[in-house]
């Protein structure tokens, strides 16, 4: 199924930081086999780039609700709120 | 405002509706309480499916339906079980006023503002970091900019508590025990909803879906009608999306176009799309709920009722009597984690922790027999009505000997066995 993320993104109020509040340890992203959080996250936040063998962290699209965290099979994900001015606001909710 | 410099009589971390209740029960009390919230405004993070409960409302904010900016008043419940491509729907309709659907970004709002008045002072786009610990008690918050100090510090920061963590109110959440959850608002006429969900004027309907694309997980979908917009979603347990390597949104997909859901959300357009994590741990992952100089309430706590859906009112009810607990404690001058046990105990008193121990083994069942309850017996249901309404001219008798002889064919006896002793072992856990 191929669904347009970006679209459904656009509904919200972003006010991104200009540093990601979501730093995976990059040594462990290479180890780790499942890679659950390229498809668990609700807003598409993780890719897995082949060549460079390294995690994109697309962390302005995070929705906060920390699903990654808590799935991350190496449990190495430094995940934190973003700064108080920073990131996702909901006006539906 | 503050008596002294940084440091007040309480601060609440979160300004969700366990915050919000348990700031405004304090100051209603007199009490100096800072509650903090991280948001752009008290809702802006916040995410549920939702509805409020008026008896938990009221006693918080006793004129809310008046007052407050509430959707529709829900007077029927929908129990759809799908199929793939058929359904069966349970509905019961009532005029009642025992729910609300609100959106959080108006209500939450609302409410912090009602605090405020109350004397309740609310910051806003701050987060609290790190809690301060000194000799081996909570004494305050430390923001990115600042320290505040307090006599205790309620945490209402939410499902993932970042701070209960912190000071070792409990360990980390496992997959199994939240479900994280995806959600749309698709924006409708009103009379159109009217129409389609059989309603008129304020009234509400809420449709709680079962099977479908969560047919086998231990996943629920749910509709929620606003004034002129509809919210459909689901939420299905994280260690079954992460096994079964779904991306949430694409099952929401799914349910959107299944036949029996299609037709009602038709011509909506997206107004917003959201994900949250639900609690669902249930009884037995309740954290320690207290420590010197702090208290937990609300989602931070797992406080969920997670077969009936409800979860406002538990924090709502959880922020009170936190509340009531702390305004004795400063009357005592007694911080201690015996004297803020007070809360645990009047938790148990109330529907609180009665609902979620009576549900206490809920969830194990339900997870170690999810084929059979989230899978078979709901395909069954829909093939009994198939069956039942078919005329294609073999007679009735056969038609049930043939579904009965299905049950034994498709299931072994061992487990035929174990599904009738999974229920009883949780009729018997849940009555008695």
């Amino acid at each position: 199924m191929n669904i347009d993320i970006d679209k459904k993104l656009y509904t919200l109020k972003y006010s991104p930081d200009t540093e990601s509040h979501l730093k995976p340890d990059k040594e462990q992203c290479r180890l780790c086999k499942s890679k659950t959080c390229t498809y668990i996250c609700p807003a598409k936040v993780y890719e897995w780039n082949e060549e460079k063998q390294e995690l994109i962290v697309n962390y302005e699209n995070c929705l906060e609700c920390g699903a990654c965290r808590i799935a991350c099979e190496r449990k190495s994900l430094d995940w934190q709120y973003p700064k108080g001015t920073k990131g996702v606001t909901f006006k539906q909710g | 405002m503050l008596k002294k410099e940084n440091k007040t009589e309480v601060i609440v971390v979160g300004a969700g509706p366990s915050g919000v209740a348990c700031a405004i029960t304090l100051a209603r009390a007199g009490k100096e309480v800072v509650l903090i919230e991280r948001g752009l405004f008290s809702g802006s993070k916040n995410v549920f499916g939702g509805a409020i409960y008026t008896a938990a409302t009221k006693e918080i904010f006793p004129n809310f339906e008046k007052e407050a900016p509430v959707e529709r008043r829900n007077i029927e419940h929908n129990y759809l079980i799908l199929g793939e491509q058929d359904s069966t729907n349970i509905s019961y309709r009532k005029e009642d006023n025992a729910s609300y659907s609100v959106i959080r970004g108006k209500f939450d709002r609302w409410a912090a503002e009602e605090a405020k008045k109350a004397g309740v002072y609310l910051v806003e786009e701050t987060v609290v970091r790190d809690l301060i610990k000194e000799k081996n008690r909570v004494v305050g918050v430390r923001t990115e900019l600042e320290e505040f100090y307090a006599d205790v510090v309620v945490l209402a920061d939410g499902v993932n508590s970042l701070l209960a963590k912190q000071i070792g109110l409990r360990s980390d959440i496992e997959t199994k025990d939240v479900a994280l959850s995806v959600k749309e608002v698709l924006s409708l006429d009103k009379d159109i909803i009217n129409q389609r969900f059989h309603l008129k004027d304020d009234e509400g309907s809420i449709v709680e879906i079962f099977g479908g694309p969560m047919l086998g997980m231990l996943g629920l979908g749910f509709m929620y009608t606003n004034k002129d917009s509809v919210t459909i979603g689901l939420g299905v347990t994280l260690n079954e999306l992460a096994q079964a390597n779904y991306r949430p949104f694409e099952l929401l997909e799914q349910l959107k176009q299944h036949p029996s859901v299609a037709p009602l959300i038709e011509g909506g357009v997206l107004k917003e799309y959201s994900a949250h994590l639900i609690p669902e741990g249930g009884y037995k992952k309740i954290p320690k709920l207290c420590d010197n100089g702090v208290l937990v309430v609300g989602d931070a706590a797992m406080l969920v009722n997670n077969l009936h859906w409800e979860g406002t009112n538990l924090a709502m009810i959880s922020g009170k009597l936190a509340a009531e607990t702390v305004i004795i404690a400063l009357e005592t001058e007694d911080f201690s984690k015996k004297s803020l046990s007070r809360y645990e105990d009047k938790l148990k008193q109330s529907f609180v922790l009665k609902d979620m121990k009576t549900y206490k083994d809920l969830f194990d069942v339900m997870h170690a027999r999810k084929q059979a309850f989230l899978s078979y017996y709901l395909k069954k249901v829909n093939a009994f009505f198939e069956m039942f309404t078919s005329s294609d001219g073999i007679p009735k008798k056969d038609n049930y000997w043939k579904f009965i002889k299905s049950i034994f064919t498709d299931r072994s006896i061992i487990e035929l066995f174990k599904d009738a002793f999974a229920i009883l072992k949780l009729l018997w856990s849940i009555l008695l």
